[in-house]
């Protein structure tokens, strides 16, 4: 995925400050005889050399192993003692061209930094430079560079997001669950999934980056708000339906995980002490994300991820032992309610959404759901149409006739073909959301690829722009296309 | 890099996965794919196969949840070992089908070996060492930002980065005491 991005030449590629984050598969096999006199070497995050510099190191005691046998270096540093004149303009290289002259237990203080490529430049030339000069040094750099390609480990970052269910698939295959988790919930429990590896790829160094979000209210909004935000905002509305599994709010009675050496797997409960005054997190899903803000917009991001986790995977469990008896049971979203089986579909669709805002603003590339999961987020959106176009009709936002039938009795229709993965074909009563469709009372017929339906229907496309094949009443494919993209929220 | 989840963590995930939760299954999935994927991919060379591998070892896992004993370490080392054997296994296949040269297979294996050691050594070294190695190596900072990142004196920051090295280059050596994840019981491991 992300691997041809990567400029091979480890920490070179930074741009703008932080490095996209490497696929380390090019690294993977890197030789560890690599040539210690060409390693790359990346520079000081201020450009410059900082003002405290230090040249005069004392020599750190029963450091290494070969500390012992460093006598003739030993000597050589005493010599160099009256330390190089202070050159650095810039810090580089003095008259002569030759780098600043530090001792050798400074230099070999360096060559894990060095083997990181994680001094200053002016540090790791000084040691490249040191390093035919000594064996002792020279052995140590390359072992230590070798040992770097250790590192490597879990670098896995371009799995494949589709492995997942392949895996899964196979697990169940084997031995049936017990548990199982509701198909409805499967969409939410994939694309939570996949935006926490696109999360890991990206490290800590993101969580301020800008993200922006679209929304359309009326007419197109757009926002800008960072990382971090946005997956407390996804926390908070997540906990719109935790509320009505009975989980206790993540939102209050902070304290972070318990165990200060991993924020990542720390089960959930260690910080979400149950507090009288849960209720006090708006629901309207816009209110409670301000307010979640307010409560813990101070906290890093690698925190805010694990909450925003912990509660996920704590709805998928909870959810999967309350079966399928809860799955028509309403989740209260303040100005208006989803049953259990569409809000996991809702919140997996604002999951994806929202990640591939994220994706976009940090240019990493990001599909779509599965197919199977694709289809089921059409078709929330489908079946969602007719109250949201009816609610605009109230509103006096639509512009085709209005005719009022009776629930249950016959209306006119529109025919919603998608295409593509995860596409059908729906007839949306137009008249009232209780009326019935049929293909006889068709007065109109659109025509959409999946992935631009759901573009709309995120209000990330204008409906009057929305690339849709169009036959039929033109007012009535008006409205539905501002329906739809009415669905979208921030 | 290799972080260690908290025992207590592993201990409740491993009875949710006995009571056939599908859900911990995804929770095992997500914590330690990559790392076995990873480990695979090692031995293998291959996405295919250590594609299958990972589908082996979660398989595995999945229907054996009582193999992993706690008191024998992680259950990140349990599981890298697990993928280890799983791997040399199926690249052993390839072979007795004549479809690699042994002595390739043989240079995989060992450097396979050296990784499952390296993972041992990252997950079980002390924490302030790993912490900073993780933000030389995973973060990218040099080592005066790991330095005020982690609260201590540049110094110490490049103490820690050289000394968390060092261990971690014994990996490269074969040496008693540390666990040999594979091939000295046999081999043909328990994962099939």
């Amino acid at each position: 995925m992300s691997g041809a991005a990567f400029p091979g030449g480890g920490a070179a590629g930074r741009d703008g400050g932080r490095l996209r984050i490497p696929a380390q598969r090019e690294q993977r096999n890197a030789p560890d005889d690599l040539p210690v006199d060409r390693a790359p070497h990346r520079s000081a995050p201020s450009g410059g050399v900082p003002a405290s510099w230090e040249r005069h190191v004392e020599v750190p005691g029963g450091e290494g192993p070969e500390e012992g046998s460093a006598a003739p270096h030993g000597q050589e540093a005493a010599e160099e003692r009256p330390v190089p004149e202070k050159t650095s303009k810039g810090g580089c290289r003095n008259a002569s061209g030759r780098p600043p002259r530090y001792e050798h237990a400074t230099l070999k203080s360096l060559l894990g930094a060095w083997a990181l490529t994680a001094c200053a430049p002016e540090e790791a030339q000084a040691v490249e430079a040191h390093l035919p000069e000594c064996h002792q040094c020279s052995e140590e750099a390359r072992r230590l560079r070798g040992a770097v390609g250790l590192l490597h480990q879990e670098d896995s970052l371009d799995l494949d997001p589709l492995l997942r269910a392949r895996v899964l698939e196979g697990c169940l295959g084997r031995r049936p669950a017990r548990v199982p988790v509701p198909d409805w919930a499967g969409a939410y429990d994939a694309e939570t999934a996949r935006l926490d590896a696109l999360l890991r790829d990206l490290g800590d160094g993101y969580w301020s980056a800008p993200v922006r979000l679209q929304w359309f209210d009326g007419a197109p909004v757009a926002q800008q708000f960072t990382v971090g935000r946005v997956i407390a905002h996804l926390t908070a509305v997540d906990g719109l339906v935790g509320r009505a599994l009975g989980l206790p709010s993540t939102s209050r009675g902070l304290g972070g995980p318990l165990d200060a050496e991993d924020g990542r797997g720390a089960p959930a409960r260690m910080y979400r002490s149950r507090v009288p005054g849960d209720e006090e997190l708006p629901l309207d899903p816009w209110e409670r994300t301000t307010a979640d803000w307010e409560a813990r917009g101070h906290l890093p991001g690698a925190t805010l991820r694990s909450m925003w986790r912990d509660q996920s995977h704590q709805l998928v469990q909870t959810v999967a032992f309350a079966g399928q008896g809860v799955a028509d049971l309403g989740v209260d979203y303040g100005y208006f309610e989803l049953p259990f089986r569409d809000a996991f579909l809702d919140r997996a669709f604002e999951c994806w959404v929202h990640a591939a805002d994220i994706a976009e603003a940090v240019d990493y590339p990001y599909g779509p759901p599965a197919p199977g999961h694709l289809h089921g987020l059409v078709d929330l959106a489908a079946r969602m149409l007719p109250a949201a176009l009816a609610r605009r009709r109230r509103a006096g936002l639509t512009t085709s006739a209005a005719r009022l039938v009776a629930a249950g009795t016959p209306g006119r229709s529109l025919r919603l073909e998608i295409e593509g993965d995860g596409g059908g074909e729906w007839y949306l009563p137009l008249d009232s959301p209780g009326a019935s469709a049929s293909p006889e009372k068709a007065v109109a017929h659109v025509a959409m690829d999946s992935l631009e339906f759901c573009q709309l229907a995120a209000g990330h496309v204008e409906p009057e722009r929305a690339a849709a094949g169009q036959v039929g009443d033109r007012a009535v494919i008006r409205d539905v296309l501002f329906a739809t993209a009415s669905l979208s929220r921030m | 890099m290799a972080t260690p989840a908290p025992p207590r963590w592993e201990r409740k995930l491993q009875q949710r996965l006995a009571r056939g939760e599908e859900a911990a299954l995804g929770e095992l999935y997500d914590r330690y794919a990559s790392l076995v994927h990873s480990l695979a991919f090692r031995v293998m060379d291959d996405d295919d196969a250590a594609d299958h591998v990972t589908r082996e070892v979660f398989g595995y896992i999945w229907e054996n949840p009582d193999a992993y004993e706690p008191r024998d370490g992680s259950l990140r080392s349990w599981i890298a070992a697990l993928t280890q054997r799983q791997a040399v296994h199926r690249l052993r296949q390839y072979e007795d089908g004549d479809r690699t040269d042994p002595e390739v297979v043989e240079a995989r294996v060992r450097e396979a070996n050296t990784a499952a050691r390296a993972d041992f050594i990252v997950t079980s070294m002390p924490a302030p060492l790993r912490a900073a190695l993780e933000l030389a190596y995973r973060e990218r900072l040099d080592y005066r930002a790991a330095a005020a990142g982690l609260g201590v004196s540049e110094d110490e920051a490049r103490r820690r980065l050289r000394l968390g090295l060092q261990l971690l280059s014994t990996a490269a050596d074969p040496v008693d005491g540390l666990p040999e994840p594979e091939e000295q019981h046999g081999g043909r491991g328990s994962a099939r």
